[in-house]
Formats: C-alpha cells, sequence, structure tokens
C-alpha cells in the first residue's frame, strides 16, 4: 500500500518533467551551466567556511589552554579545589572544584530528564493519542527556543523561592536549583530523539510480540525499547551534552560558589560550573594573563568531555541508521 | 533597469551607514554606575536622534578591558583602573583619564526581617570568611548565614574585597551572583542571605545595616564617614576632545539635568554637598 503512494507520487513529478521544454536555447544553457557553477562554488565556500570556523576555535582554544598548562601553576589545576585567579598575593587555580561542579549538575539533570523524557518518549510515540502527539511534539520542541535567560530568571526569581520556602533550604540558588531548571532544558532534546528511534522500529517487530499474546507494557518495556536502545542512549548524550554546555542558567542558578558539595550527595548546596567560571571571568581577564590562559584550560576540558561524547552519539546514531536496532 | 536600482539603493544605504558611523558613541562597564549610563545615553538620544549611542553593562573590568582594547569609548567603573590595566593600556597607546561623576556607598544589605541591624567591618568580615556561620552569634535568629559576593569583575566586589575583606580570601562557601539587581533578588527571597549593593539598588524590600554604627545615607556617603564609600568614575582615552559627543557625555554630571538623573538613580552628586 505504502509503496503504491511513493510510486504515484514519482510518477507526478516524472510527468511534469515531460512537459518541459526539451531544447533550450544556447543563452539559458549558458545561465543553467553559470548558475549551476556558482551555486557550487558557493556552496563548497559556506562549507569550508564552517569546517574552517571549528578548527580555528579547536586551535585558539588549545594553544592558549597548553601555555597555561606548561607553567608551574598547573600542577594544582586538576587537584586543587581552590579557584582565587583574581587574587593579587595569591592567586590560585584549582579547577577540581569547578570540574566536579560541571559533572555534578549534569548528572544530577540528566537522572531527572533521561527517565521522564524516555517515558514521555514512549507515552508520544505508541500510547498517546494521533492529535495529542501532532500537538505535544512541537509544544515540546519549542521549550528548546526559550532563551536561557529566561530560564535563568525563572531560576532565580521562582524557583529559588521555592526551593527555601516551601522545602527549607539554606539557599534556593544550588545544585538541586541548576539541574532542575537543565533537566527541562534538555528534555525536548531526549523526548525528540529518542521517539524519533521509537518510531524508526519496524512494524513487524511489535505487531510479532502481539501475535505470541504479549501486551502493549510488555511489547514496550521487553521488545521495543531494547530494540531503539542505541537511538535512546545516543538522545541521553546529546541531552547530557546540552547541559554541560549550558552557560547562562547555571551562572544564574547554581550559586556560583567554588565547593565541593560536603556530604557529597548533599544537592542543596551551591556549586559552580566551568561554563559559569569562563562566562563569568573572560571578559575581565587581562588578554594574555595566566588568569585568561587558565580560563581557556578550562575550555579545553570541557571542549574534549563534550567531543567524547559527541563521538559516542555519532556511534549510537549510526548504529540506528543501520538497521533500526541495537 | 533593475539592478541600477538596486545598485543605487545599496549605495544610499553605505552612505547613511558611513554617516551614521561618525556619531558613535559606545559606553561600557560597570553594573553599578550602568543607570546612569543609560539615563544619560537617553536624553543624548532625544538631544540628537541620529546618535548611535550604546550601553553595555558587563563590569568594571570588563570596562576596563574594552576600553584598553579600543572597543568602546567610555568605560564605566565603579573602582580606579588596576596598575596591570593601566600598563596594558599603555601599551596600547591608551591614555586612561577618570572623570569621578558621583559618590556611592556600598550598603550591606539583609533580609528585612532580620533583626540585626548594625555590624561592624571586622564581623562582615567574619562572615565572608566563613567564621561566623549563624545569625545567633550576631545577635538575631537562629538560621545559617548566606553570603552573597558579586563575582570578580566587578567594581563593587573590588571596593568591598579592598575596604572590608582587606584583600583576604573570601570562603569557598560564599555564592556569586554577576550584577547589584541579582544580590538584590537573592537578599530579597532569602531569610538568612547578606550581600552587598551599590545605594542605588537599596529600596524597602532589603534592609540596609549600619556599618561601624553609620548608616550609608547621601551625607555620610558623600563626605566619606561612611566605611565603604567610594567615587564613580567614567573612564577615557585621554580628555576628550573638546565640544565633542565624549566630551559632551563625560561632563554632563556638571549639568543641573546630569545632576538630578544621578539623584534620581540613587547616587551622590558631587556638585551638591
Amino acid at each position: 500500500m505504502q509503496g503504491k503512494v511513493i510510486k504515484n507520487k514519482y510518477s507526478e513529478r516524472e510527468a511534469a518533467d515531460f512537459t518541459r521544454p526539451l531544447l533550450l536555447t544556447p543563452a539559458e544553457d549558458m545561465k543553467g551551466f553559470l548558475t549551476e557553477k556558482i551555486s557550487r562554488a558557493s556552496l563548497f565556500t559556506v562549507t569550508c567556511v564552517s569546517v574552517l570556523a571549528v578548527l580555528l576555535i579547536l586551535i585558539f582554544v588549545l594553544k592558549e589552554g597548553l601555555v597555561f598548562l606548561k607553567s608551574d601553576e598547573a600542577k594544582r589545576f586538576l587537584t586543587s579545589t581552590e579557584w582565587t585567579p583574581t587574587h593579587e598575593a595569591n592567586p590560585v587555580y584549582g579547577a577540581l572544584s569547578l570540574i566536579v561542579g560541571s559533572v555534578y549538575v549534569t548528572v544530577t539533570s540528566m537522572l531527572i530528564a533521561a527517565p521522564v523524557g524516555v517515558l514521555a518518549a514512549v507515552y508520544l510515540s505508541d500510547i498517546a493519542p494521533f492529535k495529542l502527539r501532532q500537538v505535544a511534539k512541537p509544544v515540546i520542541e519549542l521549550l528548546a527556543a526559550i532563551p536561557s535567560v529566561a530560564y535563568g530568571f525563572f531560576a532565580v526569581l521562582v524557583l529559588a523561592p521555592l526551593l527555601q520556602n516551601k522545602f527549607g533550604m539554606v539557599t534556593g540558588t544550588n545544585a538541586l536549583n541548576a539541574s532542575l531548571i537543565l533537566a527541562v532544558m534538555a528534555l525536548p532534546t531526549i523526548i525528540s530523539i529518542t521517539e524519533d528511534s521509537l518510531s524508526a522500529i519496524r512494524r513487524e517487530i511489535r505487531e510479532a510480540s502481539y501475535a505470541l499474546g504479549s501486551t502493549r507494557a510488555e511489547t514496550m518495556i521487553k521488545i521495543v525499547i531494547p530494540a531503539a536502545h542505541s537511538g535512546i542512549i545516543a538522545a541521553v548524550i546529546l541531552g547530557t551534552m546540552r547541559a554541560i554546555g549550558e552557560t547562562m542558567v547555571v551562572w544564574m542558578a547554581s550559586g556560583n560558589a567554588t565547593q565541593i558539595p560536603s556530604p557529597w550527595w548533599d544537592i542543596t548546596s551551591s556549586v559552580r560550573t566551568m561554563t559559569a567560571t569562563i562566562a563569568g571571568e573572560m571578559g575581565e581577564a587581562v588578554k594574555g594573563s595566566l588568569h585568561y590562559q587558565s580560563l581557556f584550560a578550562v575550555g579545553g576540558v570541557l571542549l574534549v568531555s563534550t567531543f567524547v561524547m559527541n563521538l559516542a552519539s555519532e556511534y549510537f546514531m549510526s548504529r540506528v541508521r543501520k538497521g533500526g536496532k541495537g | 533597469m533593475r539592478k541600477t536600482r538596486l545598485l543605487t539603493i545599496i549605495s544610499l544605504l553605505l552612505t547613511a551607514a558611513l554617516f551614521a558611523a561618525d556619531k558613535q558613541l559606545h559606553i561600557d562597564g560597570s553594573t553599578t554606575v550602568g543607570p546612569i549610563g543609560d539615563a544619560f545615553a537617553e536624553v543624548f538620544k532625544h538631544l540628537e536622534p541620529e546618535l548611535d549611542i550604546t550601553v553595555k553593562k558587563t563590569g568594571s573590568g570588563d570596562g576596563a578591558a574594552a576600553l584598553v582594547d579600543g572597543r568602546c569609548d567610555v568605560a564605566m567603573m565603579s573602582r580606579f583602573m588596576k596598575v596591570e590595566e593601566f600598563a596594558q593600556a599603555v601599551e596600547n597607546s591608551v591614555m586612561p583619564v577618570a572623570h569621578v561623576v558621583a559618590m556611592d556607598g556600598v550598603c550591606i544589605v539583609v533580609h528585612p526581617s532580620n533583626p540585626v541591624s548594625e555590624l561592624t567591618l571586622a564581623q562582615i568580615r567574619a562572615i565572608y570568611k566563613g567564621e561566623i556561620k549563624n545569625w545567633k552569634e550576631l545577635g538575631g535568629v537562629d538560621a545559617q548565614i548566606v553570603p552573597v559576593s558579586r563575582d570578580t569583575s566587578s567594581g563593587t566586589y573590588e571596593t568591598f574585597h579592598g575596604i572590608v575583606m582587606k584583600k583576604e580570601k573570601m570562603a569557598d562557601m560564599v555564592e556569586y551572583v554577576n550584577s547589584n539587581p541579582q544580590a538584590h533578588s537573592r537578599v530579597k527571597s532569602t531569610v538568612g542571605a547578606i550581600a552587598y549593593v551599590g545605594l542605588g539598588f537599596v529600596d524597602s524590600n532589603v534592609k540596609s545595616v549600619s556599618v561601624n554604627g553609620i548608616k550609608p545615607n547621601r551625607k555620610t556617603i558623600a563626605s566619606g564617614v561612611y566605611p565603604v564609600s567610594r567615587p564613580l568614575y567614567l573612564f577615557t582615552d585621554g580628555y576628550p576632545e573638546l565640544g565633542s559627543v565624549t566630551h559632551r557625555f563625560c561632563t554632563f554630571y556638571l549639568t543641573e539635568e546630569g545632576q538630578e538623573i544621578i539623584e534620581t538613580k540613587g547616587f551622590v552628586p558631587l556638585t551638591d554637598y
């Protein structure tokens, strides 16, 4: 049935081709040739520019960062939790608390967003009525279009007082606040990609499961989700990248205290992430100073971690494309 | 025919852009001085609609860096330029000149429900060093203190760090926010919080405490009796050319209208005490 529809579409297009005049005038021929040349050349240039931009950013960040890593201060970079780069007498560049802060809010936000996102995607792909799905998916994807500063203001003005007054936290701008907002921001990515990979599972697989007498829930949990697992993993990795790279929200919502929570599970203590540090301090750092270079080193740590995650998600995505199964 | 028309439109736009580029004034820097810069800019926009004037509020340190790099004409700063910034400027053939436009006090603010209304510099320093952790120790209720600081690129931070902290390090648990309004909203919504903001940001939602027994107000700040007072600056590259837009902007604080604006924004005008 489906094949027939596609065939019809193509034959219509072919029919339209036949109605075109077969012979072109020399001027038209020339015009076509030039348009082809120009569009090819411009597309090639645009592609080159984007590739070049990525390469230049890589080189720039790593170059400045490596200068820092060669200096004497670098020894404490990964071991010290003290980050006081502007202190006149004794500046310390200990990025450990920043790295831990980033990992902390990212992991917490994913612990919230991954189950919620995957369950929402399951509901949308298999349970929700068609009309609801048609409305819900674009609305969820619209969440990604809200500027992060708006999320930040929400965190500071609404969520922080709520956490303080309803849950008795000492301070409302803390790791939990930032994680909750990051989770909401990562949801569109997770839901959208998970839903796509669930829909990509062939109908025969589900039908075979139903034919063997499985219920809808059993089919979903034991057949469809395992079959789509590489897509789901890729979705969660992409969501994680969204969370780890987010700057404005964590700068406003996390409290920015350079400390490792103690005890370590204390989710209500305020933390500082790598991105927030770069955003907050890059403007004041004098170009070429150790402070400036240390921020690039922090950026390098971020770059490497997102790069690794990107590779991982590419790997899992390619497995989805290859056969719609894990 | 169509092409010539297109070319004419493009050339007209280019000329317009050139003329527009002739009248530009870029201002960058302190979020504390920001309201003054904004209000002055508004007046100038009214007087000269063709003037392209932009005001960015990124922090004193960023303003200084922008002036040094030639990215702005006027740097708003709530502290004086540091030695390194001067050195960097001179290296770039920029000669920073300071114009003092107003006086400001850094007010220590707490939640209105907090019974503590008097602190000494030593007590505030102990709070930010993490030595005093509960309001009980200061005669208040039994509640944990949440010290809130501005981030390190802020001039207000620099003033506080110099006068109150005596350049000693703050504790790890101190929270950082990136603007005066954010510091204000953190104190407004947090019972145990303490923060510091410019006089212009104190209102009924927060309570400013007296420092070493002196309440921050216009008189105590202008005379320098209030311990955490400081002048607010505009920095330019050299003294601006007389009569230029930059010159008029940097001397606007001397006019009656300028003084009124400074007062309504909650700062202390220099020419009226």
